[in-house]
């Protein structure tokens, strides 16, 4: 394999890592209302997320920086095609960090009730924006020559990638209610679970017909494999959740979402940013790429780093791997 | 307005306001792992108490700061798409480090640090204190490598029109970024200093009120029942010294910045002392009346240090410091007269390019950068001459100045980015005139040209208006907070054995949760 390619497997990788750990944070928050039932079991569900969602978005910003390095047009013709739905998506985020700092810091109902509406609509937003920003990107923009976009400021806005920004956000939803019932104890547990059971096939629905026309549109013979392999993992999950294994059905979302992400770059591959208007325009993975020196030079970065950060990241996992209840929430003291 | 006017403020307007915050975190991470590291060698409950406090102002700074980066990250790609295109090679690289080996150290140990007091070990739960202090300055320099590569491009080689890199090692030592980084640290050790003297003067004197009349030997006595009082008089003491320190540091390393400035950025040079005609030897122009937004300069009249700008340029009291109107003949000569025709240029096709920045902003930035920070530094020399053995300072006045200096560093860093970046136009990516041919790129051709005005106009306002708001929130969340004191960050009963440390209350209750 040569660098580009490999650079390309990267930023897949970096998107799985993302939308697995933030995954289940939109999803987190996203439930808010539906599980949290009052002040204390709000911040149990808060706290299963606490000491990790800051280190998940990081995720987002090394898979937007990694573009930039490898793939600098990709970067540029993505970011600005996409002016839309990625500033929605930056507003939500804002909003979403500095509420899950904030929201505690002042004893009042009123105060933690707007935080709580910024929690979830900034867990909503930012699930649906990655899901369509992502979607567009393997379905094409309508890019000239140069890479910019021609067409209108809603050119990311059509129906393939609504469907896409539904299967993110349909997964997180599932993701974060699984991830609950492994995190919480009590009765918020069983509450996750078993709303998990209720929603997961309508809620994953989108996610499977995504899956199906990408294949269908833009798929390989071989981008059949990880397809198949997606749905047999997100049903064995439910079944395995179901029989109260909830370790073992995160693991299978784990596979089913790994899967889905080699479905949808391989359909890509090797165009990382195909042009609606000329397939000529198309970007591609070896004319979008860097230099080979600075790819060479990003590998070995990557080399050191990448696994650096899974031992410390896992590591953090680890220390906090506690069950929570309502049991364990201290007081609120703040002045 | 078109597109470029509005990316550029708001480029101007977010980056300010993430320098707001990054000065802030910086400095007390630092100085709070200091903090705790004191607590954890000595067990005195007072250095809990300061790293409790002083942690906590941190963490409702850092949130604002997280938030405010990720735009930063996103808006070269969405406003700046020809310009991300044109340096990718180059530039992405240092940005993509930053992110995995410094935000992921940064954000990861953070979350350890803040829910962690209960579930390592002291000595671990320290450990994360410093690897998120230093991992916030690891980023630092990778992004003030990045920005200092468009003041000074190295590293590259010329292939197809666009620069490719050749060197990281060139990049990562640039002379100019090995100045900048200094610099820019010691602006946030200033920001912290003032930070930790202004509050603590305050609360040192809203004690003074409550127990009046107790003068030498007797306050002392006082202490005992305020065992609070000697937080703030430590802290008071600390951010006396670091400020100082500071100031030193950042003049020293400005002076660094100038010699470079003269022989990279001529121009800046000439723009920071609206020095209209070649001098030799050249003053220092410390005031100016007149109008200094004339190119002609025959209006401006200053008061002047004699021979003091040539030191500053070159370390001699001689030499010759090159004014705008020869410096204008050879950028045209040497870059170009007129910009490309180009229809995406829009107005500014073939038409003649204006090589002179904003003169006022330049002349009065760098002015006021140095102005607000020699008022930060006096400041800190007034606290400590106020507390010199032990003294607490009694005086009305002192308390509400010290306060209000808080604002000065931060001020002094705004006007230093803001006369940097400025004074860096026309250009976006600066020309090395010692450097490779023809890698330069003036910030009209580097924004994005797909982007409609609606979109950016949305996207201005929109994220004007959020920083709006959340910078209400965020004064009124610290406020609260430093008037509580340390009452409002311990744990409800502090227990009466302070070296047990705190979250051994009830085993089964986090220590902290939000
Ligand atoms: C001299 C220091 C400095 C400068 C010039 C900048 N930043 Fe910054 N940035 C920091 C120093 C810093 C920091 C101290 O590391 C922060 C502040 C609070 C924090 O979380 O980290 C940070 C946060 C921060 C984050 C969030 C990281 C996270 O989630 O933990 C991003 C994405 C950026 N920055 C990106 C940028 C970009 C693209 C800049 C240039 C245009 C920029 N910053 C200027
Ligand atoms: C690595 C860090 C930085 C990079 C890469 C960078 C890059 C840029 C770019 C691309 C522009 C737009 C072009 C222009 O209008 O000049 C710009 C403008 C600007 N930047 Fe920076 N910048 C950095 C750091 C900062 C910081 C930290 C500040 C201040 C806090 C700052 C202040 C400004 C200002 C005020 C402008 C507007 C200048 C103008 O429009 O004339 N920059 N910078
Ligand atoms: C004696 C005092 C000072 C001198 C001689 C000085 C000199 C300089 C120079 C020459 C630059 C421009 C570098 C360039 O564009 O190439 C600069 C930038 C800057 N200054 Fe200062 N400065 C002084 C004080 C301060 C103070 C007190 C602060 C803040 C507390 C500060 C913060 C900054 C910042 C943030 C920048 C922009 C980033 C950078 O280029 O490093 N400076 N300074």
């Amino acid at each position: 394999m040569d660098l580009p390619v490999i650079w390309f497997v990267i930023i897949a990788l970096l998107w799985l890592g993302y939308l697995f750990l933030e995954g289940f944070d939109f999803g987190v928050g996203m439930l808010l209302p539906v599980l949290g039932r009052d002040e204390t079991e709000r911040r149990v569900l808060i706290n299963t997320i606490g000491p990790v969602w800051d280190g998940n978005e990081v995720w987002l910003l090394v898979a937007g920086g990694a573009t930039f390095a490898a793939f600098p047009t990709w970067y540029a013709s993505l970011f600005s095609a996409a002016y839309l739905p990625l500033l929605l998506l930056l507003l939500a985020l804002i909003g979403r960090g500095v509420a899950f700092e904030y929201r505690g810091k002042v004893d009042s109902p009123r105060w933690r009730r707007n935080w709580d509406r910024v929690i979830v609509i900034g867990s909503w937003v930012p699930a649906l924006g990655v899901g369509l920003v992502l979607s567009t990107n393997i379905f094409g923009l309508p890019l000239d020559a140069r890479g910019d976009r021609v067409g209108s400021a809603f050119a990311a806005f059509q129906w393939p990638a609504l469907l896409g920004a539904a299967a993110v956000a349909g997964f997180a939803l599932v993701h974060g209610a699984v991830f609950l019932s492994l995190k919480t104890d009590g009765e918020i547990r069983h509450r996750a679970r078993s709303l998990a059971l209720r929603f997961a096939p309508v809620a994953l629905l989108p996610l499977v017909a995504l899956l199906v026309l990408v294949q269908s549109r833009e798929g390989f013979t071989w981008t059949v494999v990880p397809l198949a392999l997606a749905l047999v993992a997100v049903v064995v999950a439910l079944l395995r959740l179901r029989r109260g294994r909830e370790g073992q059905a995160f693991a299978g979302l784990g596979i089913a979402l790994a899967s889905t992400v080699v479905a949808l770059f391989g359909a890509l591959f090797p165009d990382v940013l195909p042009s609606t208007v000329d397939a000529a325009n198309s970007l591609t993975v070896y004319n979008a790429a860097s230099s080979p020196y600075t790819l060479g030079v990003m590998t070995w970065v990557a080399l050191f780093g990448t696994p650096a950060v899974l031992v410390y990241q896992a590591w953090t996992y680890w220390v906090f791997r506690k069950r929570i209840s309502t049991t364990h929430i201290p007081p609120v003291h703040v002045p | 307005m078109d597109v470029l006017d509005i990316a550029r403020w708001q480029f101007g307007i977010t980056t300010v306001y993430h320098f707001l915050m990054v000065p802030l975190t910086i400095g007390l991470a630092l100085l709070v792992a200091g903090m705790q590291t004191a607590w954890y060698r000595t067990g005195k409950p007072q250095y809990l108490k300061m790293t409790k406090f002083w942690g906590k102002l941190m963490l409702i700074n850092f949130a604002m700061g997280v938030v405010t980066g990720i735009v930063q990250e996103f808006q070269f790609g969405m406003n700046w798409s020809a310009y991300s295109r044109f340096v990718g090679d180059v530039f992405g690289a240092p940005l993509a480090m930053e992110g995995l080996l410094a935000f992921f150290v940064e954000s990861t140990f953070l979350g350890l640090w803040i829910f962690g007091w209960d579930r390592l070990s002291k000595r671990v739960h320290l450990a994360c204190a410093w690897a998120f202090s230093l991992a916030t300055m690891l980023s630092a320099y990778f992004i003030l490598a990045a920005n200092s590569w468009m003041q000074h491009p190295v590293g590259i080689e010329y292939v197809n029109g666009k620069p490719q890199l050749n060197s990281i090692w060139a990049l990562l030592t640039n002379s100019t970024v090995l100045a900048a980084f200094p610099h820019t640290i010691a602006g946030c050790f200033a920001v912290a200093g003032t930070f930790l003297v202004g509050i603590a003067a305050w609360h040192l004197a809203r004690r003074n009120r409550s127990t009046p009349s107790m003068l030498g030997p007797a306050s002392r006595s006082s202490e005992a029942d305020d065992p609070d009082r000697k937080v703030w008089f430590a802290s008071l003491r600390l951010g006396s010294w670091v400020g100082l320190v500071a100031f030193a540091a950042v003049a020293l390393t400005g002076d660094l910045q100038s010699k470079l400035m003269f022989e990279q950025q001529p121009m800046k040079m000439a723009a920071a002392e609206a020095l209209c005609h070649t001098e030799k030897p050249a003053g220092f122009s410390v005031f100016a009346y007149g109008d200094v937004q004339r190119a002609d300069c025959e209006s401006v009249k200053s008061i002047t240090v004699p021979a003091l700008l040539s030191f500053l340029a070159n370390g001699d009291v001689d030499s010759e410091v090159k004014g705008v109107h020869q410096l204008v003949g050879e950028y045209r000569a040497k870059y170009g007269s007129n910009y490309p025709v180009d229809p995406r240029l829009g107005e500014l096709s073939g038409r003649p390019i204006d090589y002179v920045p904003n003169l006022p902003v330049t002349y009065w930035g760098f002015r006021l950068m140095i102005g607000f920070g020699v008022i930060a530094a006096g400041a800190a020399a007034l606290a400590l001459w106020l507390t010199r053995r032990g003294r607490i300072p009694r005086s009305r006045w002192f308390a509400p100045l010290a306060l209000l200096s808080i604002a000065t560093p931060f001020l002094a860093n705004s006007f230093g980015w803001i006369f940097t970046e400025m004074g860096r136009q026309p250009f976006v990516v600066a020309p090395n005139p010692t450097g490779v041919d023809g890698v330069w790129m003036y910030t009209a051709q580097a924004v994005s040209a797909g982007v409609t005005v609606g979109e950016a106009l949305f996207s201005l306002i929109a994220l004007t208006t959020v920083y709006g708001v959340l910078a209400v929130v965020e004064i009124f969340l610290l406020r609260r907070f430093v008037r509580a004191g340390v009452e409002g960050v311990m744990p409800p009963d502090p227990g009466s054995t302070p070296d047990s440390g705190s979250g051994d209350a009830k085993p089964d209750v986090l220590a902290f949760a939000y």
